[in-house]
């Protein structure tokens, strides 16, 4: 999940694990930013970096939350892949790992990067997967592409070795249909702009986008002719008749006098400047609804929550997305189509685990195709989570 | 009622000759490059020869500042009024450029050629996270040292955490001191110093580990980029160094910028509260984006009730005439699906059909000219209203979370700047924040 920063990606990503945990799904929330923002809306203390359950729903669904701490992930991976304990800890002293989590920022997103897709991959002793999705809330928009594709990047460097290898596994899931990157936007002309550009980056590094999902939407609280009145020019003969006949409606009210000087007579003018603001608004957002439908993926829309998000609010928007996964072969844009029974999981894609270790992350990309056809190309983007999720369980 | 804060004056920041540079710092999406624009055109036009170092703009924003391309060079701002002596430049960081440049500067041209085709030095310099706030410090530094500008407006760049900017100059320090990299770039010399046999154990250990991890020819990459920057480092950080104690000198402001939203102001209240441990001197907050009201007497509680009312009636009277109610129907159908794909409309109006709608209201006009629209303008006194009531509620709402701000810093000074309908993409854009950022104040000095 990225997005341009103050899109609420943070929020999003929580509420997108939410609802796949109220599927009955075991969800891993990872949060790499050091921010803490998961435990803020969690309402709980700040995490330590280890995996802990935040929530759970009925039928075994649960939520497990991980703020990843780059420095610790770095013995931990250490230790994991080359069984370093002490050299790990020489490495320490020496400010080897100061230099690879800060001076060497590149590294910091591998090790980042190559903590998610262990979990990914990790397996239970019965060979099931840990997690049926993991949901990373990822770096902003304008860094998403560098991020997710360092390890093409480091391959590269490292031409040969475990590094080499290790690189290239988790590329092979970050690239496989297993995953999905969804992007957070407003509909605002920054956000929007940022959300196009990044699409075209991911889609020019062969990364798999998901969809949009538009955020904090405001509701639209007038008509369409209404809209149209409030956006004319308030100089204009009939504007003032129908300020007369507004102050007049507002007095019969009960909000005062509608003579001139009146206290309801006062309101008018107020109201209608918002009233105009307002339908500039509907008019800017409006194009912006247009640009995101022509990039051809799906999208979703969660209400702006009037007083802020808190936990329950975050419960809220998980129901809102639930409710928005749109069957498989759904046009791309399409909003109207919501309430649909639920069985498409074209957000529902965060990595669904099926390969095993690293050596055979090859089968986990090719794994998943999809068993249903296709209908379109859009379809196709959008259905191949669907039996990725629930895959060669 | 709600808390009081000391206003923030702009202008006097601004105008003060012993101000050269100014920090805009805070979390992303909160219009930390529009303010920092919008100050550089407003001290333009008060008579500072100005120059604004941007990060990563807005594309349409970055136009209206004639930044077309991504030059690495401050570039004349066209259409700014010079009469009271000012001007405007403006640039983008470029941070691969800034990086070469400096290697260009600071060595041999044999050494630099090695360093710039280095694999690990070209990777590094494209820019992961935490590159830029390195070449943000650079170039700020340079600029600075130029002297051509007698104000420096820096805005920082979008990092996954605001106060990475402050943390670059003493992370590439602490790096610096560290051992691992003496060991890399010359093995034998630490050995043969005092505790030879730890080190020796320390070295082997090393190197077999390293070699381990990284394979072979990484590392020989790595030893060959770090022994190419080792005389460059030392200068490097003697900058990094410099510019760290330029911010907290006196001719040095932040300016924190916020949005009235919880998360905004945390960030906010987290960098003020660094601010202070680093000793840098802060100017106050700008508070973006907040909403307001020309009708704020009126509360959200009574607007809806009147609302309501209005509603009624108007149903009442669509309901007694054949025709309103034929033509009216449309409009109080609410719920479906309106505003585009995916619309949300909740309340008063679902898709109207705009076409009947308006013949609705011609129709009424021929006919019966002498009698108002009634039910039309009473749903339209409604829309209004409940418009009204929403716009409270964010008020409120705003309110609330500016309070809990002033309540833990109430020193702070403070400037509110309204919320605007769209964004900015003009001087004259800019120009409005920059009156609003100064109370109101016209631009002239």
């Amino acid at each position: 999940m990225t997005g341009k920063g103050g899109t609420g990606k943070t929020t999003v990503a929580a509420s997108l694990a939410l609802a796949l945990a109220a599927e009955g799904r075991r969800v891993l929330l990872v949060e790499v930013e050091e921010r803490q923002g998961i435990a803020q809306l969690f309402e709980t203390e700040a995490l330590p970096y280890e995996e802990r359950r935040i929530a759970s729903a009925s039928g075994g669904g649960e939520v497990n939350a991980l703020a990843i701490d780059a420095e610790l992930a770095m013995l931990d991976y250490l230790e994991m892949f080359y069984k370093l304990g002490r050299a790990g800890r020489a490495l320490r002293k020496l400010g080897a790992i100061d230099f690879a989590t800060t001076v060497a920022p590149g590294i910091r997103d591998v090790l980042l990067t190559g903590k998610v897709c262990e979990a990914v991959r990790r397996k239970d002793k019965a060979g099931w997967p840990v997690y049926d999705a993991v949901v990373l809330d990822a770096p902003p928009t304008g860094r998403i592409t560098r991020f997710l594709n360092v390890n093409d990047e480091v391959a590269g460097l490292a031409r040969m070795g475990p590094i080499h290898n290790q690189a290239q596994a988790v590329m092979r899931v970050l690239k496989s249909p297993q995953t999905a990157i969804h992007l957070v936007t407003l509909l605002e002309e920054m956000p929007v702009q940022e959300t196009m550009d990044g699409v075209a980056e991911l889609r020019a590094a062969g990364l798999p986008v998901g969809a949009v999902i538009v955020n904090m939407v405001r509701p639209v609280l007038l008509g369409d002719a209404d809209l149209a009145r409030a956006a004319e020019d308030s100089g204009a003969v009939a504007a003032g008749k129908r300020r007369t006949a507004v102050a007049k409606a507002l007095s019969q009210a009960g909000l005062g006098g509608a003579r001139r000087g009146g206290v309801a007579e006062r309101l008018v003018d107020p109201l209608l400047a918002q009233a105009h603001e307002h339908a500039q608004r509907v008019v800017l957002e409006r194009e912006q609804r247009a640009a995101i439908a022509g990039l051809g993926l799906p999208v979703r829309e969660l209400e702006l929550l009037g007083d802020g998000v808190d936990l329950g609010g975050l419960y809220r928007l998980a129901d809102s997305l639930r409710k928005q996964a749109v069957p498989g072969g759904t046009q791309a844009a399409g909003g109207d189509a919501a309430q649909g029974p639920y069985d498409g999981e074209d957000l529902y894609e965060a990595a669904y685990p099926d390969g095993a270790g690293p050596d055979t992350a090859d089968e986990a990309a090719e794994a998943p195709e999809a068993p249903e056809a296709p209908e379109a190309p859009e379809a196709a983007q959008e259905g191949a989570a669907g039996p990725a999720a629930d895959g060669d369980l | 009622m709600s808390l009081e804060s000391p206003v923030l004056e702009i202008d006097p920041l601004l105008d003060d000759r012993k101000n050269r540079i100014i920090v805009c710092c805070g979390s992303g999406g909160v219009g930390k490059t529009t303010t920092a624009a919008a100050l550089g055109v407003r001290a333009a036009e008060r008579g500072r020869t100005a120059v604004v170092l941007t990060i990563d703009p807005a594309r349409r924003l970055a136009q209206s500042m004639g930044l077309t391309e991504l030059d690495n060079t401050p570039r004349e701002v066209a259409g700014i009024d010079r009469s009271a002596g000012g001007s405007l430049h403006a640039m983008m960081l470029d941070m691969k450029r800034t990086f070469d440049e400096v290697v260009v500067q600071h060595s041999d041209p044999e050494r630099a050629r090695a360093i710039l085709e280095n694999p690990f030095y070209q990777s590094l310099s494209a820019g992961f996270a935490g590159t830029q706030e390195y070449m943000a410090m650079e170039k700020l530094g340079q600029l600075r040292a130029q002297d051509a500008w007698d104000l420096i407006i820096v805005d920082t760049p979008p990092s996954r955490s605001a106060l990475d900017f402050l943390d670059a100059p003493k992370r590439l320090g602490s790096f610096l001191d560290g051992r691992f990299i003496k060991l890399l770039m010359a093995p034998a010399k630490v050995g043969g110093r005092a505790g030879v046999k730890f080190l020796n154990i320390g070295m082997s250990m090393m190197t077999g580990t390293l070699n381990k991890v990284m394979g072979a020819s990484l590392l020989r990459d790595i030893q060959t980029f770090v022994a190419a920057m080792d005389t460059m480092f030392g200068g490097f950080r003697t900058r990094a160094d410099a510019t760290y104690r330029l911010l907290q000198a006196p001719g040095t402001a932040f300016l924190v910028v916020a949005a009235p939203e919880r998360d905004a102001l945390r960030e906010a209240a987290y960098f003020v509260e660094r601010l202070a441990d680093e000793d840098m001197p802060l100017a106050g907050l700008v508070l973006n984006r907040v909403h307001g009201s020309g009708a704020a007497q009126l509360t959200a509680e009574r607007a809806l009730a009147a609302a309501e009312e209005l509603e009624d009636w108007a149903a009442d009277e669509a309901e007694g005439s054949g025709e309103s109610a034929e033509s009216a129907g449309p409009g109080e159908s609410g719920g479906s699906a309106g505003g585009g794909p995916g619309g949300s409309d909740v309340a008063l109006t679902g898709k109207n059909d705009d076409r009947r709608i308006v013949d609705h209201g011609a129709g009424h006009a021929d006919s019966r000219q002498d009698r108002p629209d009634d039910a039309g303008t009473e749903r339209l006194a409604a829309g209004l209203l409940r418009l009204h009531a929403e716009r409270m509620q964010v008020v409120a709402r705003e309110r609330r979370t500016r309070d809990r701000f002033v309540s833990v810093h109430p020193e702070v000074p403070m400037i509110e700047v309204t919320a605007l309908p769209g964004d900015v993409h003009d001087l004259e854009g800019l120009r409005a924040i920059g009156e609003e950022l100064a109370e109101g104040q016209p631009a002239a000095a």
